[in-house]
């Protein structure tokens, strides 16, 4: 490996083996020896990836969840071995894969930064070299003798960056996304500190889904999907690449078991479908498709969706209802077309949207989770559920 | 140049982990209970205090023996050091996959860190033993220090059984169980709370067996160290000086095997816990 060079990875793969009944006890193996050997599924989580680190490098990996980024970086940092090919590293590694790794409620803030030293590798003397930056870092002077479970969360988040940041004067630091949760202020730290890596040229490999992180920091981005290294080069050009995964994705046609689908079905959904689902750029308005088929004389009807993000957490909403329109004596055979037009306010993200239909005394004919998805690439700040176009005032000027 | 470079840098990072840790658990072990440290002491002090009071008061074990209490104290605190280090190191990677999911220090380091904090805990309760010895009037010779070569055999069995077991219970949830009952079995298949002698005169062979086991030698060696020079030990049943070594070689195979089985498993701790 040339010394130029800070991280080296040649043709790694990772399989991972999954046994479909998990195998914890003897008596399984004894009793049942033939299918432990036979319910193993192989997992390939990384094929063939390969790509060189240049010392002073800042290195966006980005992909999809479930692409393969995260096994690469645990590979990278030593946690995993591959089982295919070589990682060579040159210089001193120290992995962000999560803060405050190690941390006990029961030690002092004091102990505990000494702990989490020593579990990235600092000798006594480095932290103790050290102490003092990181306590002023971390604005906890006279919190340092007490008990870290008596600290607020937001007391302990920022205890464990400031260890980690003041340390890790390494060579190669490994960042993954998780670094980028918390609170806004917590955020602004951390892409000061992100700055700050750029401005000393240290090597960097920052793993994440975001592409306006990897664009604003990055030199240079690789692009990872269904586990294999599909475009590296400039960020601009890994990020184009990366929409354009969404866009050839195929339409994903509600046949997932796993959604949750439910009701008596004397009113069903055939069709649910954002116009435009792979993505969303525009900044006015967009449509959710829905057509539903009367299967039974039904009384009355209202029908709704509301929208959830990738967290789990409802946006949006609405129903017929609270529109005031009203269906009644619904015949067996009709079908019903509601187009919903709803204003581009969400940030960028992956989005599902649930629907439903229901009677006035609330039985729900039918109820349909995740029945469609669809992502929204607005360009909007990062981190934010909503973004919608605003207008602003301002006033400047002296006093007079 | 390279390779002794980063060898030294693993096994820096190495030393710098276990001497956090073992300084960690000692901190934490007894947090948060009035009465801390002096738990290391009371415990097996109240297991002696009920054994001695059966065993000794009532059914009169060791009667012809001199010091049998001192001699029951010593062997219950070399035994509770075993079964401390056994049964912690075996849940001690498991119960830390947490760390080893995020980071990729050496795994050993670990169980390693576990044995030296029950071997601190060893330490304290010896003392105790030694202010009962002192109690008791028993003549102490240079013999003590033989403990020291003793106490680091335990060490390595213990250890090397740690590194094994606790690879093991990766895989196999259903080492803790057996392994309670191994624990269970052995604490009186092992001269602890009986002399050998009983055994010595109902069946000479069983005893002659019983002490090819390393705790057993171990217990009684000790025994014959600080207490009295005529304790049965595998050196006094045995005639033949290899049959003597049995005990040692069993530690040491059990060493070789439990590095090697470990090193091969590492690796692959993050992915199979």
């Amino acid at each position: 490996m040339a010394d130029n060079f800070a991280i080296s990875v040649k043709g790694v793969s990772k399989n991972f083996q999954l046994p479909h009944e998990k195998v914890d006890s003897l008596k399984s193996v004894f009793i049942n020896p033939f299918r432990y050997r036979k319910g193993i599924e192989v997992q390939h989580a990384l094929k063939d990836i390969s790509f060189d680190v240049k010392k002073g490098e800042f290195l966006g990996i980005v992909g999809r969840n479930g692409s393969g980024k995260s096994t690469l970086l645990k590979i990278i940092a030593g946690i995993y071995r591959p089982s295919i090919g070589s990682v060579a590293i040159n210089g001193r590694l120290v992995p962000f894969i999560e803060l405050g790794v190690g941390f006990n409620p029961d030690l002092t803030g004091r102990e505990n930064v000494f702990l989490n030293g020593a579990l990235m590798g600092f000798s006594l003397k480095e932290i103790r070299g050290k102490y003092s930056d990181i306590v002023e870092f971390a604005e906890l002077e006279r919190f340092m003798d007490q008990k870290l479970k008596n600290y607020s969360s937001g007391m302990q988040v920022r205890l464990a960056f400031s260890v980690a940041t003041v340390l890790a004067e390494s060579d190669i630091l490994l960042i993954d996304e998780v670094l980028a949760v918390g609170d806004a202020d917590f955020q602004k730290k951390c892409f000061e500190y992100f700055k700050s890596l750029k401005k000393n040229n240290k090597t960097v490999i920052f793993v994440s889904h975001d592409m306006n992180a990897v664009r604003e920091y990055c030199d240079r981005a690789i692009l990872i999907n269904e586990s294999k290294i599909i475009a590296t080069g400039t960020p601009g050009k890994v990020s184009r690449e990366y929409d354009k995964l969404f866009i050839q994705e195929s339409p994903q046609q509600p046949s997932d078991p796993r959604k949750e689908r439910r009701g008596t079905g004397e009113i069903t959904y055939t069709h649910v479908d954002v116009e435009r689902r792979e993505i969303l750029t525009d900044d006015t308005n967009f449509v959710l498709r829905t057509k539903t088929k009367v299967l039974q004389d039904v009384e009355d009807a209202i029908f709704g969706f509301s929208i959830k993000n990738s967290a789990d957490v409802l946006i949006l909403g609405n129903n017929t209802k609270l529109e005031g329109r009203k269906f009644e004596n619904l015949k067996k055979g009709e079908i019903i077309e509601i187009d919903w037009i709803i204003p581009s306010i969400l940030g960028d993200g992956e989005y599902f949207a649930n629907v439903a239909v229901e009677s006035s005394i609330a039985v729900f004919y039918d109820w349909w989770g995740e029945a469609t998805k669809f992502s929204v690439r607005r360009n909007t700040p990062m981190g934010l559920a909503a973004h919608p176009k605003m207008g602003l005032t301002i006033k400047r000027g002296d006093k007079s | 140049m390279e390779v002794t470079k980063r060898l030294k840098n693993k096994y820096t990072y190495s030393l710098i982990l276990l001497r956090q840790l073992v300084i960690t658990e000692f901190k934490l072990r007894y947090k948060g209970s009035a009465l801390g440290y002096v738990w290391s002491l009371l415990r097996p002090l109240a297991l002696f205090a009920v054994l001695y009071v059966v065993f000794v008061q009532f059914l009169k074990f060791g009667a012809d023996i001199p010091f049998f209490a001192v001699s029951l104290l010593l062997g219950i605190i070399l035994w509770s050091y075993f079964v401390e280090v056994t049964s912690n190191g075996l849940s001690s990677i498991v119960g830390r996959g947490d760390l080893m999911r995020k980071l990729a220090f050496p795994r050993y380091v670990i169980v390693v860190a576990g044995s030296f904090s029950a071997l601190i805990n060893l330490a304290i309760n010896l003392l105790v033993v030694g202010f009962f010895i002192v109690l008791n009037g028993v003549d102490l010779t240079w013999n003590v220090l033989w403990l020291i070569p003793l106490i680091t055999q335990l060490f390595i069995l213990g250890l090397s059984l740690a590194l094994l077991l606790s690879a093991l219970y990766v895989k196999f949830r259903d080492i803790s169980y057996i392994w309670e009952l191994v624990l269970q079995a052995g604490f009186y298949a092992t001269p602890i709370i009986y002399p050998i002698t009983m055994v010595t005169a109902a069946s000479l062979a069983a005893a002659k067996l019983m002490l090819l086991s390393p705790v057993a030698q171990i217990i009684q060696d000790a025994r014959a160290a600080v207490i009295a020079v005529d304790t049965p030990t595998v050196a006094s049943l045995w005639d033949d000086p290899w049959i003597r070594l049995i005990p040692i070689a069993i530690v040491a195979i059990l060493a070789v095997v439990s590095i090697l089985y470990f090193k091969k498993k590492s690796p692959g701790f993050a992915e199979d816990i």
